[in-house]
């Protein structure tokens, strides 16, 4: 039967982590966005609160972590699971901060990828870690395939060697979840990800970004130098299969697109949402039913807008909602991350340019959206990446004939 | 008119009012008149085209409503049987129930063998074909919100299952749908809103078959700039014990044909809803053929000091039902505006994988492809902002916000699409051996139209 409300199962959920993004993120929001590269410790605190109800069972796997698909029996029944708990959380969160959730301890996206694809015996071993995700290197950014940092086989370990940029977290993690080739000539099926821990000698933090938005949330470059894991870090099979090829490594992006539209979301609603009680206290008053055209431009503008919002919110609930009802989702998850990751650049930037220089100053939060909202139409696949996804998933083209 | 202002150009084809002439531009429109006059016709300057009836109403031609029906009076004036609102489970999902899935595929079956084949002609002709009207009818499309125990089909608020069968007609045809589901606004409306009287005495009606089916109009639009539906210029004044009517409605389907309307009007500051039926005096009506939507045979409805009954007062006078029915009827257009929409998706993409130009098909290069990608978003967008208010409708719930955002959405993205697809053909995208430029212009209908339609 179909439904598109937030699920009466998670409404608790909801309500909580809106609260907790209101009480906790909200209030040190600014402090972080002046003060880049400090870590805001007032975090440790919130993560053990999180750690402690998701010990409980009661959150169906808040945060950044939680997009494995469960493989209980399917008895044909429709889910409301984990997926659909995670990006409705992490829009609530997102809505309080975007660097803030970005920078939750033990909720990095390495940690993701391990909830995604690492086997049971790794998922005890790993429990606790804070884990980065490192793929990018200075001369390779959407061409994931095409990385040059190498991982060789000597003995029981693996060495490896190269340069990784645009680490989330990577400052302050405990560990790396990082992207190297068995064998460069192999192409993407031989990328192969591996966990490598903090204090590994080989691994090198060489710097700390300066950037345009998400300032709260630290972005290292990493250096590795003969860097030894053991060959049981390695995630998923050590195999090079070259007809599943990348289909391993890039399945952890239709969990986590999902998420990173689910942070558009969030972060393009702060924008609405206070932007909508500024109208209201200068007289505009948004009317869904008169005509658009009849109304102020400014309330005009509004309607447009939240119409978009509501529909990259859908589009997300929809991928979400296919992974927990093991649906193939790659399609969605694209689509979802697309129309949220330019709808939240055009809400957050129209919000500032409704609101005038009181949306443009820093006495408000509006400009900080407009700034964080950019990085969400980029990271995990820019805008591009995921048009070529769609374009190539409807048209039935291959990567060769849609280039 | 006086001498002097045949003289001005402004507000006749297409003018402003701020246009004047000069003595070049006085002559040259004498030179027209000249050229326009049928003397020259007579003298066989010119081959007379035939114009079909249709056409010739296009200038003003009004003619009067049909004869009306008698329809057996019957019932009491109290609240008539309502339909039970939809069960909630609190789940999120998008999977139809399985009456829905099975109505979708007659209905799916319907828009591509009977509706599609249809659709050029009925274009041309402002007239939707009778076959495809009797199949709607064998398909009960009218009755689909109608409540069980008045003939309806479904036993439940039927507005999701509405919402699925008009997006899967349209996606034949919009304007064919218009047509198909036109009737059925009036009778939703009734199964809505009416009395015990007024559910008795038509509902039944709308049950017929072949020629016997009940051509019913719901008239909220008026054309007008800026027109709001809240605010119609229509009136209704009350007198003794009924109403006068006065106002003109546009978007009216089938006007000319139509037995039954359900207009809205203005009473006593508050918009409200009232049955008129055909063939009362001052009742006249007009071909309003427009840019698209054609094969619904839209028409303007001319209300002169028409007086009803006080029976003709459908739902309440605070406005409640009739804010309903706006909205209502904005989420039919919805729907409409997703079945178009991915109509044009479905034909472009064989055509962009099979159209070659530079050595390979143009679906390869990203300029296209990533058009066909933004279709598709948009459209699955479209899609469900329209469920999601139909599902609340459904269950009884408000949808004055999702109804607003639904419209905005399918409005603005459906004609991107729409206008997407003429491109993407290029030059045969222009011409009408293909669809797209109907459904160009059918797509451009939707944050324009009110009324006509609802769920």
């Amino acid at each position: 039967m179909i439904n598109l409300e937030t699920p009466r199962k998670h409404a608790t959920l909801v309500d909580q982590a809106h609260q907790l993004a209101m009480n906790m993120l909200r209030p040190i929001s600014r402090k972080y966005d002046r003060a880049e590269h400090a870590y805001p410790k007032e975090l440790d605190m919130l993560a053990a609160l999180i750690d402690g109800v998701s010990e409980t069972g009661a959150t169906s796997g808040a945060g950044a972590g939680g997009v494995r698909r469960d493989s209980s029996a399917d008895d044909g029944t429709v889910r409301n699971g984990t997926n659909l708990a995670s990006v409705l959380s992490v829009a609530e969160m997102c809505w309080g901060d975007t660097a803030l959730l970005l920078s939750m301890p033990r909720q990095g996206l390495g940690n993701s990828a391990i909830a995604s694809v690492a086997d049971e015996e790794q998922l005890e071993r790993w429990k606790g870690t804070w884990a980065a995700m490192a793929i990018t290197e200075p001369g390779t950014g959407s061409d994931s395939a095409n990385i040059t940092t190498t991982a060789v086989k000597d003995g029981d370990d693996y060495v490896i060697n190269g340069e990784k940029i645009y680490v989330t977290s990577g400052g302050r993690a405990d560990s790396v979840v990082v992207w190297a080739t068995l064998d460069k000539d192999l192409g993407r099926a031989a990328i192969k990800s591996f966990l490598v821990r903090k204090d590994n000698p080989g691994l090198k933090v060489e710097r700390l970004e300066h950037k345009l938005g998400i300032r709260a949330s630290d972005t290292a470059a990493i250096t590795f130098t003969d860097c030894r894991v053991p060959a049981e870090d390695l995630l998923g099979s050590p195999e090079i299969d070259t007809k599943s090829g990348f289909a391993g490594a890039m399945a952890t992006f239709d969990n986590t697109r999902p998420l990173v539209a689910a942070m558009a979301v969030g972060c393009a609603r702060a924008s609405l949402d206070l932007t909508r009680d500024l109208l209201e206290q200068a007289g505009v008053v948004i009317d869904y039913d008169r005509p658009a055209q009849s109304q102020s431009a400014a309330a005009a503008t509004f309607l447009r807008l939240e119409a978009d919002w509501e529909g990259a919110r859908l589009l997300m609930m929809q991928a979400a909602w296919m992974a927990d009802n093991r649906k193939p989702n790659s399609l969605e998850a694209s689509m979802a991350k697309a129309k949220a990751g330019r709808v939240g650049s055009d809400v957050t930037l129209s919000c500032v340019q409704l609101c005038g220089t009181l949306g443009y100053s820093e006495s408000e939060l509006l400009e900080k959206w407009a700034r964080d909202s950019k990085i969400l139409d980029i990271f995990e696949g820019t805008q591009q990446i995921q048009q070529l996804i769609v374009a190539r998933r409807v048209l039935g083209l291959t990567s060769s004939e849609l280039r | 008119m006086s001498f002097i202002s045949s003289l001005r150009p402004g507000g006749r084809h297409g003018l402003s009012s701020r246009e004047t002439r000069d003595a070049i531009g006085l002559a040259v429109a004498a030179v027209n008149r000249l050229a326009q006059s049928e003397l020259i016709d007579r003298v066989g300057l010119r081959k007379q085209a035939e114009q079909v009836v249709y056409t010739t109403t296009r200038n003003g031609f009004r003619v009067a409503t049909v004869a009306g029906r008698t329809f057996a009076r019957g019932g009491r004036r109290t609240a008539g049987a309502r339909p039970a609102s939809a069960p909630s489970r609190g789940v999120f999902d998008l999977t139809p129930t399985d009456d829905e899935q099975m109505l979708l595929e007659v209905v799916r079956e319907l828009a591509a063998e009977v509706l599609r084949p249809a659709a050029s002609a009925a274009d041309e002709a402002c007239a939707p074909p009778a076959e495809v009207l009797a199949a709607g009818q064998d398909v009960g499309l009218p009755v689909l919100g109608v409540p069980e125990q008045l003939g309806g089909i479904l036993e439940e608020r039927s507005a999701m299952a509405g919402a699925l069968v008009a997006e899967a007609l349209a996606h034949g045809d919009m304007g064919l749908a218009v047509a198909a589901l036109a009737p059925g606004a009036v009778a939703t409306a009734i199964g809505l809103w009416g009395t015990d009287a007024q559910q008795q005495t038509y509902l039944p009606a709308f049950t017929g078959a072949g020629s016997d089916a009940l051509v019913a109009a719901l008239a909220v639009a008026e054309p007008r700039v800026l027109f709001d539906p809240f605010e119609p210029a229509t009136t209704a004044r009350r007198d003794g014990d009924g109403f006068v009517l006065d106002g003109v409605k546009s978007a009216v389907v089938r006007g000319a044909d139509a037995e039954l309307f359900v207009v809205t009007a203005t009473l006593d500051g508050t918009p409200a809803l009232f049955i008129v039926e055909s063939g009362a005096d001052g009742l006249e009506v007009e071909a309003d053929p427009s840019m698209g939507v054609r094969a619904a045979g839209l028409s303007r409805l001319h209300l002169t000091g028409v007086r009803v009954g006080a029976d003709a007062l459908l739902g309440d006078t605070d406005g409640t039902a009739h804010a309903e029915c706006v909205r209502l009827s904005r989420l039919a257009w919805c729907a409409l505006a997703v079945g178009t929409a991915q109509a044009v998706l479905d034909y472009v993409l064989p055509y962009v994988n099979e159209r070659e130009a530079f050595g390979e098909p143009i679906s390869h290069r990203q300029s296209v492809a990533f058009m066909v990608a933004d279709m598709a978003i948009e459209v699955q967008a479209m899609r469900l902002l329209t469920w999601r208010a139909a599902s609340r409708a459904a269950r009884g719930e408000d949808v004055a916000r999702e109804v607003g955002l639904a419209r905005q959405l399918c409005a603005e993205k459906g004609m991107r699409i729409g206008l997407d697809g003429v491109q993407l053909l290029g030059g045969h995208g222009f011409v009408k051996e293909h669809p797209v430029e109907r459904w160009y212009r059918d797509l451009r209908a939707v944050g324009v139209m009110e009324g006509a339609v609802l769920l």
